[in-house]
């Protein structure tokens, strides 16, 4: 008997709590997000600045309105379709970056807490995305030609390469040592060789960008091919395959999941080389404007291209994973059609 | 499902292609020490035979197989297809392994149609694909990966994949070997009703007597490594046959004393 009244009571207590556990839940965070994102804007405003920025009120009033979508999107989530639930998904990090910037601002721009020229404001920042956009637009483009250049080039010779040595053991016999003399070498080293043998710096820096992206592409192209089953072989050549097939339809597209490693690896050294190669030798791009920056102390524009090189980098990186899951599917435990 | 009916009387169309195999030795360096497989091995197989081999395991069967498909060359003999002497792979030989090996890249319609491709008359000869993947009963399964198949299923993709190159002789390096015994079962009529109906020559090697004996026309009974010609039994029964039959009964205790095994009968 008491068993069941204990029960009653708790299955007649959930009328009243269920709109606040739906405000804790899925509202709470939403509404919390919101509230970080008004604290924000509110510090900007109510505060003087230490400082003379000239985007202060700006900031203050742009992080109001975001709050008001957050609000705004928190409530009508469920009529949102998609874009509610990623809103709902991505709440809890609204509210961790919305504190995160309000304490950016409060201990820069309101109480200098941190040593301020080498800790600018978020509105310094902003300052120098409106303010200095065209020379900031040329140095991304700037780094994408190059990148883009050297990254196909060095891909295009890795992976040809790869197939070679990993196919034929008279390629491999006379590529192997070179590429183990060579590849291990980091593609930094050659910096100052490359710069003046080649006639330009932009050559030069595509090809290191190139060897940087060429070596690890190589390797895993390589060993993807070596590595194919001879069954896969065996069943080909049975079916009436000649070498040709055997390469181009059987041992790349088995090899195509190593190569696909090779090429992330290859993505990530040729940045480090990029971003060196821009500041030594060539007069452009995001590593100069750094460079740039540094000699003019201007440490805001430091950290605004930081944060755009770092958004160009995991771009890159995501469209690379895009595009493997594309040409991946039958390697996944659910096929997309 | 499939739809095959087991003939009563065997015919033999004259699609299949006669194998003659002659004195092949064969034998593996490993390690420096040369191992013999394969010891003056003769057989001649008739056009739209179904030969299953028989024998203990390691003895070398898989090897004779690789060489009739031309993947390797023997030490020494020869083989023949219709008096012409093997010297390579042909999709005229297809073999079915163990492993239904599909290519996990491919769908089961690519997969199928890889031989067509191969030899560069797929574009003409598309339906001939379809009309294969329909045999086996797969159509619904066209456009799977070969990870979404079951093990019988895939087997089903490997055995289309040998026949849309219309083989004059089929190859099959124990098929069944790693199914479980009720697809087992299912795909042994299968076999037989698809044999019935092409006429091509088949040579399988089994570990299973039952297995040869429901199937094959004949039994060649292989020794120890190195491989000689045991017994050559013919099984003159018609299909489809039924696994209580005495007569096999009969057969299967006299081969398994053959293989060393009479005290397990």
């Amino acid at each position: 008997m008491s068993t069941y009244s204990v029960s009653d009571t708790a299955a007649a207590a959930p009328r009243a709590t269920v709109t606040f556990a739906d405000l804790s839940g899925s509202y709470g965070v939403g509404l919390a997000a919101s509230l970080a994102w008004l604290a924000f804007g509110l510090s900007c405003l109510y505060w003087p600045d230490v400082g003379d920025w000239s985007r202060t009120g700006s900031l203050g009033i742009g992080a109001i309105v975001i709050a008001a979508f957050i609000l705004f999107g928190t409530l009508s989530a469920d009529y949102l379709g998609s874009a509610g639930q990623a809103l709902r998904k991505r709440a809890p990090w609204l509210v961790a970056f919305g504190a995160v910037v309000t304490l950016w601002e409060v201990a820069t721009a309101k109480f200098a807490w941190l040593p301020l020229p080498f800790f600018p404001p978020p509105q310094a920042i902003l300052e120098v995305y409106t303010d200095d956009l065209p020379k900031l637009l040329d140095s991304v483009l700037a780094s994408i030609k190059l990148q883009l250049g050297g990254y196909i080039i060095g891909a295009t010779v890795g992976f040809v390469t790869g197939v070679s040595i990993g196919w034929s053991q008279r390629i491999g016999y006379w590529v192997h040592p070179v590429l183990r003399f060579i590849g291990p070498l980091p593609a930094t080293a050659w910096l100052p060789i490359a710069f003046f043998t080649f006639p330009s710096s932009w050559s030069a820096s595509t090809f290191l960008i190139a060897l940087a992206t060429g070596f690890p592409v190589t390797v895993l192209t390589w060993s993807g091919v070596a590595s194919v089953s001879s069954a896969y072989y065996d069943v080909a050549r049975t079916l009436g395959a000649k070498p040709s097939f055997l390469v181009l339809k059987v041992a790349i597209p088995a090899a195509l999941p190593h190569v696909f490693v090779g090429l992330f690896m290859g993505l990530g050294s040729s940045f480090a080389v990029l971003v060196v190669a821009e500041m030594i030798g060539v007069k452009a791009g995001l590593g100069w404007y750094l460079q740039w920056a540094q000699g003019w102390a201007a440490y805001s524009n430091m950290y605004a291209a930081l944060i755009v090189m770092s958004l160009l980098c995991s771009g890159a990186i995501t469209l690379l994973f895009r595009t493997r899951d594309r040409l991946l599917v039958w390697q996944k435990g659910v096929v997309k059609w | 499902m499939v739809v095959l009916t087991a003939a009563e009387a065997i015919t033999y169309p004259a699609v299949g292609a006669e194998l003659d195999i002659e004195g092949v030795s064969h034998a593996f360096d490993i390690d420096g020490a040369v191992l013999p497989v394969l010891d003056n091995v003769s057989l001649s197989i008739a056009p739209g035979e179904f030969v299953a081999l028989l024998g203990p395991s390691g003895c070398g069967k898989s090897t004779l197989l690789r060489l009739v498909a031309g993947l390797e060359k023997p030490r020494a003999g020869s083989l023949r297809e219709d008096e012409a002497r093997i010297t390579g792979p042909h999709p005229s030989r297809v073999v079915v392994f163990q492993d239904p090996t599909l290519f996990p890249w491919r769908t089961v319609w690519d997969n199928v149609a890889l031989g067509l491709e191969a030899q560069g008359i797929l574009k003409a000869q598309r339906h001939r694909v379809d009309e294969v993947i329909e045999l086996v009963g797969l159509s619904s399964f066209r456009n799977a990966y070969p990870h979404q198949l079951s093990g019988g299923m895939a087997q089903r993709v490997a055995l289309a994949r040998a026949l849309v190159n219309d083989p004059k002789i089929l190859v099959l390096d124990e098929p069944l070997g790693k199914l479980d015994s009720l697809t087992r079962i299912a795909m042994q009529s299968e076999l037989v009703a698809l044999w019935q109906r092409k006429g091509f020559t088949t040579l399988l090697v089994t570990h299973d007597v039952e297995e040869a004996l429901v199937l094959a026309n004949r039994v060649i009974v292989l020794s120890d490594r190195p491989a000689r010609i045991k017994a050559d039994i013919a099984v003159a029964r018609p299909y489809p046959r039924h696994r209580g039959d005495p007569y096999l009964a009969e057969l299967r205790k006299q081969i398994l004393g053959l293989l060393g095994l009479e005290a397990t009968w």
